[in-house]
């Protein structure tokens, strides 16, 4: 028979041993060792356990008991220990793992929208917002959609104004690349009847090279509305609307007379600078002052040659650069940065 | 055209207006200014004095003293100039005095003499580059006067620029009747015309043969005196930008310059035949002007000859070199002649030969001021050139041009304006422009030939109410309502996939260089190039003499440019209108939306994942995300050889079946011929094409709410077959319970024999209505491979 109380006193014993060893694991791996000793099938624990079987009936519960609760303190130290070494583990590989941030994101996978996009498109939401649709027309027109239909007969001296690349098609000097937006208004106009709200932004074409000023191609936006009741008022208004819109609230818009066959009355019309406020820079060159556009009230011919009564419609049309604006708004000296596909330029919008 | 104000001020006197009120005025009358010149702004305290005695100076050759009376006073000055004597008038800048360029006179001592201030130079004064000695001032200037009065330069000189249908504003005397309106001030222009008409003048006659092109000739003739012209005429000719010459062609330009009346003056005595002709020219005929260019003329342009039909000068634009008046010219015949504005255009424009005189005449010169201009001329050749007159002049004007009568409804104005205006403010405002009022009706004078019809009248009234004048509105239809059409959102879209997608946006020149085709390899059947391109007919230069066929050549220029710039490693894109020759009874171009984008050498370098060069792969995934958001319906790749791309990694792009474009890995020879940096892959594919496919519809597909099983499957195939074909055999096979198929490894071993290829698929089932059971995902996945075995010849990786 084995003696209760030798095997009470060697589970106290394991206990105090167990624990203390337990408790002081220097590692993961020395905690796992300690675990396998004091708490694993083959620790000296279980084989109290396995003798309880061989006690007198009657002290079998007190060997139990204690069985149990040296099980439950080398528990106890066991779970303290692993929760600490755990936690000093975590703080460790935490500090192994940091990130450094500055290192960047991965590959940047945004692309960039040509400037003259973004001012296109911000002209054509303006537009739509004070209720206009979007026009086309070709980049490659007719003699007739590019001066005669606008009244400018041959040998007209407002032709010399325009600087003209013809192409090698037709007739000599019958087809052309196109030297303004305007044709689009007539097209427009022979395509749809009164009322008519159009703008139509595109590319044009006039006999320049390219270099840091001049470019043979640059992109314009025209305006067309044609309705009944339209006053020189309306286009006044209207193109004070969209610099406004397109500018700031605090720019002001100015109109002086001018001249161009396809309109009459024909105003040009300039915008206070938006760099100095009106008190002169160099930007507009100390005017005050920045030039935009022209502008007129459709001329009866244009109607007339369109099939439209000019008796019960009238109507405006406006013209203006859109390259010019994308240089103010974006502080762009060179014309030729535009077009030459300079990723260092391109990347900056 | 420059204006000077004194010379305004001879037709009206603008009292007590500023210089900057009336350049304001000019702009608001649509007379742009672009500069205002002001001679005289930078020269203050210099006067006349008068040189009484020159002295040596003690202890110099080079310089002298000078005594000088200014008037109120005597003081001795120190100069250098060589040119001083006793009795000149001279400028003398006083202690004190400021000369152009912030220069201030101060007391000083010049070799131990004290300069009581400068005697000057016109350089000095910043009249020109004279500088070899003292400006001379004309003798009887008063002593002490300003020498910007003496001079005149106390004036303001407009430069403006004049709009084609304002050709009265190309003269002093149309500007100043514009600001005699608007500030209103009194106008005289008195003008006689010169008489009696004869047939000869001083026995030279004229015949027009071309009435049309020369509607009125005036003739007179003078006995003159040649030498230079006074130096106020030279003061202002030289102040509106032209060259003084000699006393006669000064006043020809003279009366040019004030009333748009272009003259010529020729010397009777060197004009064979004592006559003039004014003919048309024959094909081919020759004449050299006075620039000494040889002209060759067509039977389109107007000559003038001489009596023996000689041509003497392009009527209305430049003169020959036989009759010019010179030094021993003494008598001359004055040309005053209308000439029809369009046959001046048209010639000018053929020779590429403007003149003053051309610029006016194809504008349209007043038919009426011929004999005013040509008395003008008389009257100053009187004063300039001792001129003495022959009596009578010849005028050839069969047809007489009248005012135009325009009727000018009220209704009308107000409601072109927005203004409420009466008939009588209405002909308030035009009468003072000359425009005879009776009622509603205008009659507008000759030399406004832009007036024509109502509505330029309309325009007038604008101009003199002052746009700022006019109420600001907006059209207030509410039926207007805008928006971009579907297709316009599309080409937005399509950009903002590309952007998306890391490519950057660039423009190319629409205009190429036949090279440029030839250097990206796109041979007129390649690419999506037509037959033929279209030239320009008049290039500035080769490198911009075609229309661009594709969008590639111009691109993958922009490749190079950056690779020349230290950027190899780009993705570029362009959307943008392509050129080729009209279908056939169209007058104008095919022109189509291109989308073309290229990347080159390497995926942008990153510490996150190794570098590695682009592949077509990068390509296509840019084209996959265009089919994803713009829910292309169908669009395939077909391997094959294309123009400018490697013959083996290039592709077709078919959509709907229809080839729209290609894409691939750029040539060896393509990237050598533009120094690109190897690999570059592009593609170009016609967007209007693409926007024209059929589109998946949008309609959204229902969810399951069971839950999904994966299935992975690897293939041994022969590397022939395409990994597509396999997919599709899966997808055929997995029928409506296969809800995703994806490719995720493909790879190549020794351990899998010569010319085998490993491709290994995740599939997985899942059904709408209900969870499957393992023995019909087992039945599926059977069923999968057994197709893939059947139709491949392929062997299943366990």
């Amino acid at each position: 028979m084995t003696a209760a109380t030798d095997l009470v006193q060697r589970a106290e014993a394991l206990a105090t041993e167990g624990s203390a060893a337990l408790s002081t694991a220097a590692s993961l791996d020395d905690l796992a060792g300690a675990e396998r000793r004091y708490l694993g099938k083959a620790s000296a624990l279980n084989e109290i356990r396995e003798a309880i079987k061989n006690v007198d009936g009657s002290e079998r519960a007190l060997v139990g008991k204690a069985v149990s609760s040296a099980r439950a303190e080398l528990e106890a130290a066991q779970t303290a220990r692993r929760e600490l070494l755990d936690s000093e583990a975590a703080a460790r590989s935490a500090i192994r793992d940091r990130l450094d941030l500055t290192l960047g994101p991965r590959e940047y996978v945004r692309g960039h929208l040509h400037p003259v996009t973004r001012i296109w498109r911000e002209l054509e939401d303006v537009f739509v917002g004070l209720g206009y649709k979007v026009g086309e027309g070709p980049e490659v027109e007719t003699d007739w959609y590019n001066f005669e239909a606008l009244n400018f007969p041959p040998g007209h001296p407002a032709r010399a104004m325009q600087d003209t690349l013809y192409v090698r098609l037709g007739g000599a000097e019958s087809t052309l690349l196109r030297t303004h937006t305007s044709p689009v208004q007539v097209r427009t106009m022979e395509s749809q009847p009164p009322p008519i709200y159009v703008v139509a932004p595109g590319r044009v074409f006039r006999r320049d090279t390219l270099d840091a000023r001049h470019s043979p191609v640059f992109h314009q936006i025209e305006g067309l509305a044609v309705d009944e009741g339209i006053t020189l008022g309306d286009l006044l208004g209207t193109v004070e609307a969209f610099i406004q819109a397109l500018f700031g609230s605090d720019i002001e818009a100015r109109f002086l007379p001018s001249y161009f066959p396809f309109t009459e009355p024909s105003v040009e019309f300039a915008m206070s600078c938006v760099f100095c406020h009106g008190a002169g820079c160099t930007v507009c060159s100390r005017t005050g002052w920045i030039e935009l556009g022209g502008a007129g009230m459709v001329d009866p011919n244009v109607f007339t040659a369109v099939g439209i009564d000019p008796e019960r419609y009238t109507g405006f049309a406006f013209g203006f650069g859109i390259d010019r604006v994308v240089q103010l708004l974006y502080g762009v000296d060179h014309v030729k940065n535009l077009w030459d596909g300079d990723v260092r330029f391109a990347r900056q919008f | 055209m420059r204006a000077p104000l004194s010379w305004i001020r001879e037709f009206t006197p603008l009292d007590h207006v500023e210089v900057a009120a009336i350049a304001d005025a000019l702009n608001q009358l649509g007379l742009e200014v672009e500069g205002i010149h002001e001679p005289g702004r930078e020269v203050n305290g210099v006067i006349a004095a008068r040189i009484l005695d020159v002295v040596a100076h003690p202890d110099a050759d080079k310089v002298r003293l000078a005594d000088v009376d200014f008037g109120d006073g005597q003081l001795r000055v120190v100069c250098g100039a060589p040119n001083i004597k006793a009795g000149m008038v001279v400028p003398f800048a006083r202690i004190g005095a400021v000369l152009p360029g912030d220069f201030k006179i101060e007391r000083r001592k010049i070799r131990g003499i004290v300069s009581e201030g400068m005697l000057c130079s016109a350089r000095e004064l910043g009249l020109g580059e004279d500088h070899a000695g003292i400006l001379e001032l004309p003798p009887d200037s008063v002593l002490g006067t300003d020498v910007r009065e003496v001079l005149g330069l106390d004036d303001a000189v407009f430069d403006l620029s004049i709009t084609p249908n304002r050709p009265d504003a190309m003269g002093i005397v149309g500007v100043a009747r514009e600001l005699a309106a608007h500030f209103g001030s009194p106008f005289s222009l008195a003008g006689r015309e010169p008489g009696p008409i004869v047939d000869e003048v001083a026995g030279a006659s004229v015949v027009v043969e071309a009435i049309d092109r020369c509607p009125r000739f005036v003739a007179v003739a003078a006995q003159v005196v040649m030498g230079p012209s006074p130096e106020w005429m030279q003061r202002r000719l030289t102040l509106a930008g032209m060259r003084p010459i000699s006393n006669v062609v000064d006043v020809t330009n003279y009366v040019m310059l004030e009333q748009c009346r272009p003259l010529h003056a020729y010397d009777l005595g060197r004009l064979a035949g004592r006559g003039i002709v004014v003919r048309l020219a024959r094909d081919g005929e020759k004449l050299t002007t006075l620039d000494g260019v040889e002209r060759t003329l067509s039977a389109a342009d107007l000559l003038i000859c001489d009596g023996e039909r000689v041509p003497q000068g392009i009527a209305g634009i430049m003169g020959g070199a036989a009759a010019e008046v010179s030094d021993t010219t003494t008598e001359i015949l004055l040309e005053s002649a209308h000439f029809e504005a369009s046959g001046i255009a048209r010639t000018a424009k053929r020779l590429g030969l403007r003149s003053e005189a051309s610029a006016r005449f194809e504008r349209g010169v007043d038919p009426n001021n011929a004999g005013t201009g040509a008395s003008r001329a008389l009257e100053l050749f009187a004063q300039v050139a001792s001129a003495v007159p022959v009596a009578g002049a010849i005028d050839l004007y069969p047809q007489p041009i009248e005012r135009t009568r325009i009727n000018v409804r009220t209704e009308r104005v107000n409601r072109l304006l927005g203004t409420d205006l009466s008939s009588e403010q209405i002909a308030a405002y035009l009468m003072p422009l000359d425009i005879e009022m009776h009622g509603n009706e205008a009659w507008a004078p000759t030399f406004r030939p832009d007036l024509e019809r109502e509505i330029d009248l309309v325009e007038e009234v604008a101009r003199r109410v002052g746009l700022d004048q006019i109420a600001r509105t907006v059209p207030s239809n509410p039926a207007k309502i805008g928006g971009l059409s579907a297709r316009q959102r599309d080409r937005r879209t399509a950009t903002d996939v590309l952007v998306g997608a890391g490519y950057d946006e660039v423009f190319t020149l629409p205009l190429l260089a036949p090279a440029d085709l030839t250097n990206a390899g796109v041979s007129h059947a390649g690419l999506t190039v037509a037959d033929d391109v279209i030239e320009v007919e008049n290039p500035l230069r080769s490198e911009e003499s075609i229309l661009r066929p594709a969008l590639l050549p111009g691109v993958l220029r922009a490749v190079a440019y950056n690779a020349a710039h230290g950027e190899a490693d780009v993705a570029l894109f362009e959307s943008g209108t392509v050129f080729a020759r009209p279908d056939a009874g169209e007058p104008l171009p095919r022109e189509r939306r291109s989308l073309a984008f290229a990347r080159a050498h390497h995926s942008r370098r990153s510490p996150h994942e190794p570098d590695r060069p682009v592949d077509v792969y990068d390509a296509t995934a840019a084209l996959e995300a265009l089919v994803q958001e713009l829910r292309i319906a169908d669009l395939r790749l077909e391997a094959g050889p294309v123009d400018g791309f490697h013959p083996t990694r290039a592709a077709r792009v078919l959509v709907d079946g229809r080839p729209v474009g290609a894409l691939g890995e750029v040539a060896g020879p393509v990237i050598s011929a533009l120094s690109m940096v190897a690999p570059v892959v592009a593609c170009e594919i016609d967007l209007d094409a693409l926007l024209d496919a059929r589109r998946r519809d949008r309609g959204g597909r229902a969810v399951s709410r069971f839950p999904a099983h994966s299935v992975d499957l690897a293939f041994v195939v022969d590397d022939a077959v395409p990994a597509g074909d396999i997919r599709a055999t899966l997808e055929r096979a997995g029928g409506d319970l296969l809800e995703h198929v994806a490719l995720f490894d493909a790879f190549r071993s020794d351990a899998l024999g010569a010319g085998k290829v490993s491709l290994a698929f995740g599939l997985r089932f899942r059904a709408l209505d209900r969870t499957l059971n393992d023995d019909k995902v087992g039945a599926l996945r059977q069923e999968c491979i057994d197709a893939v075995v059947a139709a491949h010849a392929a062997q299943l990786r366990s």
